[in-house]
């Protein structure tokens, strides 16, 4: 039977037709019909999960672990997770209450939003910020409040920024460092800036550390663990870039005990559960993945030096960035936005970069590359853009 | 510093001086001086390619043999040992704690040639008492890399 539509009226609800497309679809379907291409645009490892994590899943599928776990999680994981946050940045979450166990910080993101948006409430996020902070804003029926960042301040979202656009809706602030897409950290004394802003004027703090194990000559910071912040924190933290599980579809959700049953609430009804085997699998990580992490992460910071000195080399001027795996090259000096700059490059020398744009407003004039690739494609990537450069100089 | 040069030529033995200054933030001229450096000292003995001769057509057979020897007064295994690594033949010569003393990967071009060169030359060797032959049937995996199949990635060129 064919479903009739009814005349002139859209079956899609007005949230959705409202909601910006990627910018980064119309390049989707350029390069898939093209051969050679080097692509900088990715977002995720190089690397296959690490083979002891990966039998670790194996294992449990023989051992007939195929079935639902309970909603929050497996016990052993949540317990995994407690320990590691408190042997790691001394925060002290219950897990029984205050962990959720959910499939990627991807679902984390939209479960918060939903938790505790009411219609119209608005969160703050820098801009640029990666793609699904105001998406999952928006989905929930807030509103994304993007304040703006500069290569100035490192991309940092520093808390006199902040301030003024705080108003009687702002519920909370998203922070995401290291920061996708540009590879931004914030120190601690900055941001206890934002801890002591957020408490004087009793805002939620959403933290999404992704990215918090790939950081390079600096340390990580851990929002909850500074003075005073675990109970106004919702700590989001995942295993995708760590330990290169994109594909396994884990993190986890930590927080007060309101906030998490409340996730945990819509969580039951959507998502039921995580998968099993990757909660397996996630356990083994955790418990002995370090040494799979330092050489990552080494590894990571050779390819970050080669490129960043590249685009530098090729007078691009480049941040340098201290954390994930993106650099975030200005490309004012070409003239075209980013867009353009972004399709030239791919149709002229088959190079993939994501414009910053895609990102928000404030990414107009950089575009997004990544170095989670081998050593011998960065310079030829660079090498191709160089001559792109040369040109169109 | 040094440390650094020398986890990148053991990554990649044909890393460039330049990729090096860059990702260690030395300059060129002490990179090269550092490496030639470590080439005088025998800290880097030798730079050399890892090859999968099963997909060229050539003949090679490996064996390993246990080699169980009588130590010699004053000098212990080494004069035995020198013996036996001065062979060409003998591609790798360890010293074991165990049932036997050596271990000496053999190369040769056939089964036929390795076996004698265990017999006429290994074995006769004085101090040694006993060999025991294991021809190597396959090689899945050598020096870290795993021979044959390279895993591909399988990624998405555009993600967010
Ligand atoms: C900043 C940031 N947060 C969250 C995610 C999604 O992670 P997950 O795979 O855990 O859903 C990504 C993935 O690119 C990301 O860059």
């Amino acid at each position: 039977m064919k479903t009739q539509k009814p005349s002139g009226k859209s079956q899609i609800c007005q949230t959705v037709v409202d909601l910006p497309p990627s910018g980064i679809r119309k390049f989707f379907d350029l390069v898939a019909t093209m051969e050679g291409a080097i692509s900088l645009g990715v977002g995720e490892p190089d690397y296959v999960t690490p083979w002891h994590i990966r039998e670790a899943a194996i294992h449990s599928i023989e051992k007939g672990y195929t079935m639902y776990s309970s909603n929050s999680g497996t016990p052993e994981l949540r317990g995994a997770v407690s320990a590691y946050l408190a042997g790691r940045y001394k925060v002290n979450y219950d897990p029984t209450a205050e962990i959720l166990i959910t499939t990627g910080v991807s679902e984390g993101l939209d479960l918060v939003m939903r938790a505790i948006l009411n219609p119209g409430d608005e969160v703050i996020m820098a801009d640029p910020a990666y793609v699904s902070y105001p998406a999952c804003v928006c989905l929930a029926g807030g509103k994304a409040v993007r304040v703006p960042t500069r290569v100035e301040d490192g991309f940092e979202l520093r808390a006199e920024n902040i301030e003024p656009y705080i108003t009687k809706k702002t519920r909370a602030i998203l922070l995401g460092y290291p920061a996708n897409p540009t590879g931004a950290m914030i120190k601690r004394d900055k941001l206890v800036k934002i801890a002591q802003l957020a408490k004087r004027r009793g805002l939620l703090v959403i933290s999404d550390e992704i990215y918090a194990r790939l950081v390079y000559g600096v340390d990580e910071v851990c929002f909850a663990s500074l003075p005073a912040m675990q109970e106004t924190t919702v700590l989001l933290g995942g295993f995708s870039k760590t330990y290169a599980m994109t594909g396994w579809r884990l993190g986890y959700a930590c927080g007060n005990k309101e906030i998490i049953a409340a996730m945990t609430k819509i969580h039951q009804y959507t998502m039921l559960c995580a998968p099993i085997m990757a909660q397996k699998a996630a356990v083994e990580a955790l418990k002995n993945g370090e040494i799979s992490i330092n050489e990552m992460v080494e590894d990571y910071n050779r390819r970050r030096l080669l490129m960043v000195k590249g685009f530098n080399n090729i007078g691009l001027n480049c941040f340098e960035p201290r954390g994930a795996f993106y650099t975030f090259p200005s490309i004012k000096s070409t003239g075209m936005t980013s867009d353009q700059f972004a399709e030239k490059l791919l149709k002229e020398e088959k190079v993939v970069v994501v414009p910053g744009t895609a990102f928000g407003p404030s990414g107009e004039g950089y575009i997004r590359c990544c170095y989670a690739t081998s050593m011998t494609e960065i310079e030829e990537a660079l090498g191709r853009i160089h001559h792109f450069l040369k040109k169109h100089a | 510093m040094l440390k650094d040069i020398l986890k990148l030529l053991e990554k990649d033995a044909r890393s460039s001086h330049k990729q090096i200054a860059t990702i260690t933030g030395l300059p060129e001229k002490e990179v090269a001086a550092s490496i030639r450096k470590a080439e005088k000292d025998q800290v880097i003995l030798k730079y050399k390619a890892i090859v999968n001769w099963d997909k060229v057509e050539d003949d090679h057979v490996y064996a390993l043999i246990e080699v169980k020897v009588s130590p010699q007064r004053d000098v212990g295994f080494e004069a035995i040992a020198e013996r036996i690594y001065r062979f060409p033949q003998a591609r790798s010569v360890y010293l074991l704690s165990g049932t036997f003393d050596l271990l000496v990967i053999v190369e040769g071009k056939s089964m036929q040639e390795a076996a004698n060169f265990v017999s006429q030359k290994l074995a006769p060797v004085e101090g040694v008492q006993s060999t025991v032959t294991h021809f190597m049937l396959k090689k899945y995996k050598e020096d870290g890399e795993i021979i044959g199949s390279k895993e591909e990635l399988k990624r998405e060129p555009l993600q967010p």
